[in-house]
């Protein structure tokens, strides 16, 4: 009778939940790819915040408003985008008929200097000679101002592309570092309630239903309403104070069911004190919940923030964002510049898509429970 | 039921106190010396320290605290710092066009989502299942700003379908000509995520014992979906509507902001621009008490929905 003895040298090692959640989004061809593209941006905004591309956007490349390269390829725009049809009348227009007066008057001298209001420049020649100055005394160097531009240009000239990186660099980094920061003040929290209970679970699940009977966009709002500053550190802090009711939630549950079990009261038995069980023991055994959570929270936060920057309570004068882009493009679009509202809008929209179905698919991988 | 109700309302209690702490550590502690913002920018010191009186702010802590208090209960937060108007009427007359927008956008959403929701969910899986999802996902990530500025400017300015903004005096006028084209604009941002939503709920019920004992005993397809399940999924469904109902006051501020209309949302961000006090605090601790009555609310009509379940 032979009896096969297994060798210790080869057993198999059973996975670990986060071997097994690797092995699971693999499998799911959504989730690489989604991945793929979270992970370009996140290249993108690491080039772009060391400097090394999209570092001159400011630089005024293009003449205002200079169009996209695939639609006025023509070389010669340069004087044809300035006798351009004048933009149709605003009815809202309080000028209208002010506007419209001015764009009458014949004016010879002048002949066809007209700005994008179809108005002839009253002061080109003085302008023009104040430039031919400038150039002779060699102080400000204008560059020729190209007249098409890969994506266009915005009023001021700067190249779109460039800009919207540089945006994208500061809806991410906002969207990620309030996301860990609120996740992080969640799981502190949480922590607390969940492993002390009684009083202390009562007093955070106190403060837990406040931050929850204010809807959050107010809360967000009555804040920035406090904190008259603008800035990235201060909309950060904002979305990291109003945040954290998600993550606490949750983690506070997990750590309601872990402090029972026996890998705990095994601590317990060898001495260790209260912060180490609840963050050496326990929180690795709850940190995929939190992962998931900063995911949720980022798509989340990098939303509120361009609606924060829209409004003029975000980001500073002088710092673009996603917000600040759409804020000018909505005058834009009335003048027919449709590309910068564009190109906002597509780097949000594939990123915030890949974004959500790279969390969809680590929450499936992580609690296939959940499904 | 009426003890139940007792209860429950006086657990409200340190929960709205803890909200009247938060808003007064917000305004009064953190939000510095309102004084400068009221005298403007030509005043002196005699200036501020008599607005500093009028205010109660060179009181201490508790007795503003105390004021804050007797404020809320009364109804009488004074008059608003930029505009002299009544705080309270302020809160009064914004309410109504906020409803005239919200209400029929809550319906004819709410109906658009359960409908698509029965569905899709009932074929899941398939490609029409999959591809509704993909296209929720992405119109989600779209931001709900673009939706209302391409909007507007399409069929308002550039196809003349609809008013580009304004409000009237006439509530049918206020409906049917200033508030459909943001009830529409509301509708694409707001059925997909009530949508993704509503499918799980729905979800949940289609493999339960009692849909195949229907289909079973020949219950056709459309009743097992519109009465058996529907009935059930509702449940969860009135809980999520009816806990957000506070929330879309605030939550439509942009729709009102970009239509001009004269809502709360509007007030809210009118208010924060112009460091406007009263009415922030106001409104945060009105819609704070509304969403938690709102939400005792609920757990009634979850009984009266379903008998199952007992309040205790």
């Amino acid at each position: 009778m032979s009896t096969t003895i297994t060798n210790p040298t080869v057993q198999t090692v059973s996975p670990g939940l986060w071997a097994l959640a690797w092995r699971r989004l693999r499998a799911d061809k959504v989730a690489m790819i989604a991945m793929a593209i979270v992970a370009a941006f996140l290249l993108t905004l690491t080039l772009s915040a060391a400097g090394i591309i999209a570092a001159d956007w400011e630089q005024e490349s293009g003449v205002s408003y200079a169009p996209p390269g695939f639609i006025g390829a023509d070389t010669n725009v340069a004087a044809k985008v300035e006798v351009e049809a004048p933009p149709p009348e605003n009815p809202l227009d309080p000028l209208a008929d002010i506007i419209r007066e001015l764009r009458k008057q014949p004016d010879a001298d002048q002949a066809i200097i007209v700005n994008d209001y179809g108005i002839p420049d009253p002061l080109a020649k003085e302008m023009a000679e104040i430039r031919a100055e400038l150039a002779k005394s060699g102080k400000a160097v204008v560059a020729d101002r190209l007249t098409t531009l890969p994506f266009g240009a915005d009023k001021w000239g700067h190249d779109i592309i460039k800009k919207t990186i540089k945006g994208a660099e500061t809806s991410i980094v906002v969207g990620l570092v309030a996301a860990f920061l609120a996740t992080l003040l969640g799981t502190m929290f949480g922590a607390l309630a969940g492993y002390f209970g009684g009083k202390v679970d009562d007093f955070f699940n106190w403060f837990y239903s406040i931050f929850t009977s204010i809807p959050y966009l107010l809360l967000i709002l009555s804040v920035a309403a406090v904190l008259q500053q603008k800035g990235v550190t201060t909309i950060i802090l904002i979305l990291a104070f109003t945040g954290w009711t998600g993550p606490f939630r949750l983690i506070r549950a997990e750590y309601m069911k872990h402090k029972a079990r026996e890998y705990v009261w095994a601590a317990d038995a060898i001495g260790a004190s209260h912060w180490r069980k609840m963050f050496v023991h326990i929180f690795p055994n709850v940190s995929h919940v939190a992962l998931v959570q900063v995911s949720i929270l980022v798509v989340g936060f990098i939303k509120s923030e361009v609606i924060l920057s829209f409004l003029g309570f975000g980001v500073p004068v002088g710092v673009v964002s996603w917000g600040s882009m759409l804020n000018e493009a909505q005058n834009e679009l009335i003048l027919g510049k449709w590309w910068q509202l564009v190109a906002a809008t597509a780097a949000m929209a594939v990123l915030v898509t890949a974004f959500s179905l790279f969390t969809d698919a680590l929450r499936d991988a992580l609690d296939p429970k959940l499904k | 039921m009426t003890a139940y109700i007792l209860r429950r309302l006086w657990q409200m209690a340190p929960t709205m106190l803890g909200v009247i702490l938060l808003v007064f550590f917000l305004f009064n502690w953190v939000g510095g010396d309102p004084a400068y913002i009221l005298a403007g920018k030509m005043s002196n010191a005699e200036q501020i320290a008599n607005i500093r009186t009028q205010l109660g702010i060179d009181q201490p802590y508790y007795v503003q605290l105390w004021i804050f208090i007797k404020q809320i209960v009364t109804f009488n937060f004074g008059n608003s710092w930029s505009t002299g108007e009544a705080v309270s009427s302020i809160i009064g007359t914004r309410l109504g066009p906020s409803l005239t927008v919200l209400i029929p956008l809550t319906i004819i959403e709410t109906l658009i989502a359960i409908a698509l929701a029965l569905a899709i969910a009932f074929k899941r899986g398939s490609l029409t299942d999959r591809s509704v999802m993909i296209a929720c996902t992405v119109g989600m990530s779209v931001s709900i700003l673009v939706y209302i500025i391409v909007g507007q400017y399409f069929f308002a300015y550039k196809l003349g379908m609809f008013p580009v903004q304004g409000w009237g005096n006439h509530f049918a006028e206020n409906l049917f000509k200033y508030s459909a084209l943001p009830i529409l604009i509301a509708l694409a941002v707001g059925v997909a995520p009530n949508l993704r939503l509503f499918r799980t709920f729905v979800l949940d019920e289609v493999n339960q014992d009692y849909v195949r004992t229907a289909r079973a005993k020949g219950v056709s397809e459309s009743r097992v979906k519109w009465v058996h399940v529907l009935r059930n999924a509702s449940i969860p469904i009135i809980t999520h509507v009816m806990s957000n109902l506070p929330a879309l006051l605030i939550g439509a501020f942009l729709i009102e902001r970009f239509f001009s209309i004269p809502g709360i949302g509007r007030e809210v961000i009118l208010a924060v621009e112009r460091s406007d006090f009263p009415v922030i605090k106001a409104i945060t601790v009105y819609v704070a008490a509304a969403t938690m009555f709102f939400n005792l609310l609920t757990d009634l009509l979850y009984q009266a929905v379903d008998p199952r379940v007992q309040l205790k």
